[in-house]
């Protein structure tokens, strides 16, 4: 709870500098790329791939409502990475992707979910870290 | 009078005209819409031919069927669907089908209620429903509505749950999109009550609200609630000049 409140502190701070990006770490523990990877996969937990292609052989229907996140990890900073996932409405007001590590402005959130990010900051780390690692094309 | 016309058609001019728009059954694969149109393997007939047989079974104290006072349903129930939700004057608000034919049960066949997704309301309304197939949408015209509709609109407009999202942001900015293997329909409310694969039964619309709030991780509102009814004249009124399809079958 109380992580989640500083980090809305946070944006409201990275708010104005809009894309330049969160450049610290939410938290000490470096993020994992693989377990990221996994999260990123997780239909159920993270929905990335709901609405995001990339290169996941794994998952045979991929979302087409958001960028491939193919080589995303040349297109953008790790702050810049770390900003999206935390809230995309840093970047775009109107964006339909959710803020995964934000409880600002959220109305009628359902009695499971009450009070929780969609990810806790350690998964945001390691998510940024996977996807920082998305280098190149899909070959 | 012509206040209220030019409100409709300034509502309805917002969005595409009838000819543009495409019904969730537009969107199938040919697979789903040979099944939802071939009588034999449409399940939601099954429950359309147990409707028909409840029609003409009385019920409660008052021992009457549906057919003592309406007649034959391929008269009297004719478009009927196509114009829900309506006013209720006893009860001073809006009604849909579900809540009319649960109320004509309580009322007119003094009977007990039925729960909105039991079994026999569902067979009921699908057997009403079917009467309308092929009808044009024409939502009712009294103005005690219009209130409604708008309320409808911003709720579907209204951002909501642990994702942030709104009714509109999938079902009219991304119609049509992938999110994951599921198409994004425009969400017209054409073919309800209807048979969905992922249910394996038959279900109405306001649980397939459910389903959509739930989705976004939104407390979902009730069935029959005044917001789901109120969404419901919205959809109706979007979708007006659409052809009614109940009982549809949708993945
Ligand atoms: C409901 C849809 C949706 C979901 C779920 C979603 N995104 Fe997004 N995402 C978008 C859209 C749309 C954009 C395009 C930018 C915008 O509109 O904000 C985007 C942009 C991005 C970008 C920037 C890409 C670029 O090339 O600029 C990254 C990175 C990203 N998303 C990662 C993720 C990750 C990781 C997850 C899951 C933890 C996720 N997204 C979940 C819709 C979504
Ligand atoms: C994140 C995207 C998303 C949001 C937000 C959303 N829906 Fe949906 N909705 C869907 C998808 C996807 C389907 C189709 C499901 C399938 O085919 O498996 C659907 C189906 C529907 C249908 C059925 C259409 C038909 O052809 O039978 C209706 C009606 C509907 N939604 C209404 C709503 C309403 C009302 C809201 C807001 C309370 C809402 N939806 C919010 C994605 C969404």
């Amino acid at each position: 709870m109380g992580r989640a409140l500083s980090c809305a502190a946070a944006i409201a701070i990275a708010g104005p500098l809009g894309a330049q990006g969160l450049p610290d770490p939410l938290t000490d523990v470096p993020g994992d790329p693989s377990r990221g990877h996994a999260i990123v996969l997780d239909q159920q937990k993270s929905l990335c791939v709901l609405c995001h292609a990339g290169p996941f052989a794994e998952v045979p229907f991929q979302g087409d409502l958001g960028p491939d996140l193919t080589g995303v990890g040349d297109r953008l900073s790790l702050p810049e990475l770390r900003l999206r996932v935390v809230d995309s409405r840093s970047v775009n007001p109107d964006t339909i992707m959710p803020p995964f590590h934000s409880l600002d402005g959220l109305a009628r959130v359902g009695a499971r979910w009450q009070g929780t990010t969609i990810l806790t900051a350690q998964e945001v780390e390691d998510v940024v870290a996977y996807l920082a690692s998305l280098k190149g094309g899909s070959e | 009078m012509m206040l209220r016309a030019a409100l409709l058609t300034g509502a309805l001019a917002t969005v595409a005209t009838a000819e543009e728009r495409r019904t969730g059954y537009e969107m199938m694969s040919p697979d789903l819409r040979a099944m939802q149109d071939d009588e034999m393997s449409n399940p939601g007939m099954l429950w359309v031919a147990e409707g028909a047989a409840l029609w003409d079974t009385p019920e409660g104290e008052a021992g009457l069927s549906c057919a003592d006072c309406h007649g034959g349903a391929e008269q009297s129930m004719a478009g009927v669907a196509a114009r829900y939700p309506a006013w209720d004057e006893d009860s001073g608000a809006p009604v849909d089908l579900a809540g009319r034919i649960g109320l004509c049960r309580t009322r007119h066949q003094n009977a007990g209620a039925w729960d909105r997704e039991s079994r026999p309301l569902l067979a009921l309304a699908a057997f009403v429903s079917r009467q309308s197939k092929g009808v044009p949408i024409t939502p009712d015209s009294d103005p005690r509505l219009d209130p409604w509709r708008d309320t409808g609109r911003v709720l579907f407009e209204t951002r909501m749950g642990q994702l942030n999202l709104a009714c509109a942001n999938c079902h009219d900015d991304h119609a049509g999109g992938h999110l994951a293997a599921a198409t994004i329909p425009e969400a017209h409310p054409t073919g309800y009550p209807q048979y969905r694969l992922q249910w394996e039964e038959m279900g109405g619309l306001h649980r397939r609200f459910g389903n959509c709030m739930a989705g976004v991780r939104a407390e979902p509102f009730a069935s029959g609630s005044p917001e789901y009814i109120a969404l419901e004249l919205f959809l109706m009124s979007r979708a007006a000049g659409l052809e009614m399809e109940a009982p549809a079958v949708r993945p």
